[in-house]
């Protein structure tokens, strides 16, 4: 490469578009490959991101990685497609962050378009939709699991009690849009941050102890 | 349609914290408005959503959308809930390089976090109790109920992956029902 780089400003231009090229078909192809790995979620592919793409490939360093899955896990969306536009982007730009978007969603929309046809086809199968009841108990427990995971981490004082019980109560019996629970839980924590600095209160805003346990408490496993 | 299933996806991708079960009664809020499915056709989708791997929001965007639409209303659903991670995760790493200490951040979250159990327990108790056609109190509420606290123990104690867990219930179901 370093040879064809001193022949001439041309071969250099396209060298350094074909390098482009294959880094973000890399980005593609390892994202590829981890997609179809995270059956039961995102937290499930944080350590197999971190393997492939800071041990194996050294492509970002240990601090970069913990950077960008803490922010992975804050913004909106998956935490593994968020971590795949993250690396993506800060590797290869735009294109990148859309390369390893697309690698890491191919094999789950594939996934779960073929589960759709096979059921629409032996939906009317007795068995299946035994099987489909067993099922549906059984993302009960997973949600419930994830319910109390989130709470573990979000739960340490009276005032988060508060908050999730007031959400769960409107919700139960005012059937508004939950979209607007997600949008109040923006601006609350400043709220209660602001009152409770009136009232002379503790201004903790993480569980005690967090740290000491970072793969915990860096990615409760409520998303699943 | 399209459209209409990327805008609804869209704005909930754009809002959808916690990425997983937190974001199952947006999505059933919107396709019963939408009249897109029924109640028990949504907790199928789900439970479908929940057998394949990654984030079981975007797959019941993608199963919604390919129920509504085929083929095309899957993609567009599915690039609607995906596109608002894409932006905003590019303008996150333009805007903050450094996140782990930024107090913005752990403000919001700790009002966020509340607000996402509260919708988590919304779920739980939307997806196991409602749209059913049986009385309350019958052999199938029953069977349901063992295999959720079986499910539990086995997710809890045990720390089962949750596929098996799926599959072992799946077996259960066709014992029981």
């Amino acid at each position: 490469m370093r040879t064809t780089i001193k022949r001439g400003f041309e071969t250099h231009t396209i060298t350094r578009s074909n390098l482009k090229i294959s880094l973000l078909f890399r980005l593609f192809w390892v994202f590829l490959r981890i997609g179809p790995v995270t059956f039961g979620g995102g937290y499930a592919m944080i350590p197999m991101i971190e393997r492939e793409v800071s041990e194996k490939r050294n492509w970002l360093s240990e601090e970069e990685m913990d950077d960008i899955l803490s922010l992975a896990g804050a913004a909106p969306g998956g935490v593994g497609v968020n971590a795949a536009a993250f690396i993506g982007y800060r590797l290869a730009g735009v294109l990148g962050a859309i390369a390893a978007i697309v690698g890491i969603t191919l094999p789950t929309f594939a996934i779960v378009c073929l589960l759709s046809t096979i059921y629409t086809q032996l939906a009317d199968q007795p068995k299946v939709a035994a099987a489909m009841k067993g099922i549906h108990a059984a993302v009960i427990a997973l949600i419930v699991v994830a319910a109390y995971r989130m709470a573990k981490s979000a739960i340490f004082d009276k005032a988060t009690a508060a908050t999730a019980l007031v959400v769960l109560v409107v919700l139960l019996f005012t059937g508004i849009n939950p979209l607007y629970a997600i949008l109040a839980g923006l601006f609350i924590g400043f709220i209660i941050l602001q009152i409770k600095g009136w009232l002379g209160l503790d201004l903790r805003m993480e569980k005690e102890g967090q740290n000491t346990s970072p793969e915990e408490s860096n990615y409760p496993e409520y998303y699943i | 349609m399209i459209w209409n299933l990327f805008f609804v996806f869209f704005k909930i991708g754009l809002l959808s914290f916690g990425g997983g079960y937190a974001i199952i009664p947006m999505i059933q809020h919107e396709a019963l408005q939408g009249g897109w499915l029924s109640e028990t056709e949504f907790q199928e989708m789900v439970s479908i959503a929940g057998m394949a791997p990654g984030s079981v929001a975007t797959n019941s965007a993608t199963l919604i959308g390919y129920r509504v639409a085929g083929t095309w209303g899957a993609v567009v659903s599915t690039i609607g809930m995906i596109l608002p991670s894409l932006i905003i995760v590019i303008v996150l790493s333009i805007l903050l390089y450094r996140a782990r200490d930024n107090q913005w951040i752990k403000k919001v979250f700790y009002g966020l976090r509340p607000v996402i159990t509260g919708l988590i327990i919304f779920a739980a108790i939307r997806f196991g109790f409602m749209g059913k056609e049986q009385a309350f109190m019958s052999w199938q509420t029953l069977g349901t109920l063992i295999i959720v606290v079986l499910g539990l123990y086995g997710l809890i104690k045990h720390k089962l992956h949750p596929l098996s867990i799926i599959f072992a219930s799946g077996i259960l179901g066709i014992a029981f029902f």
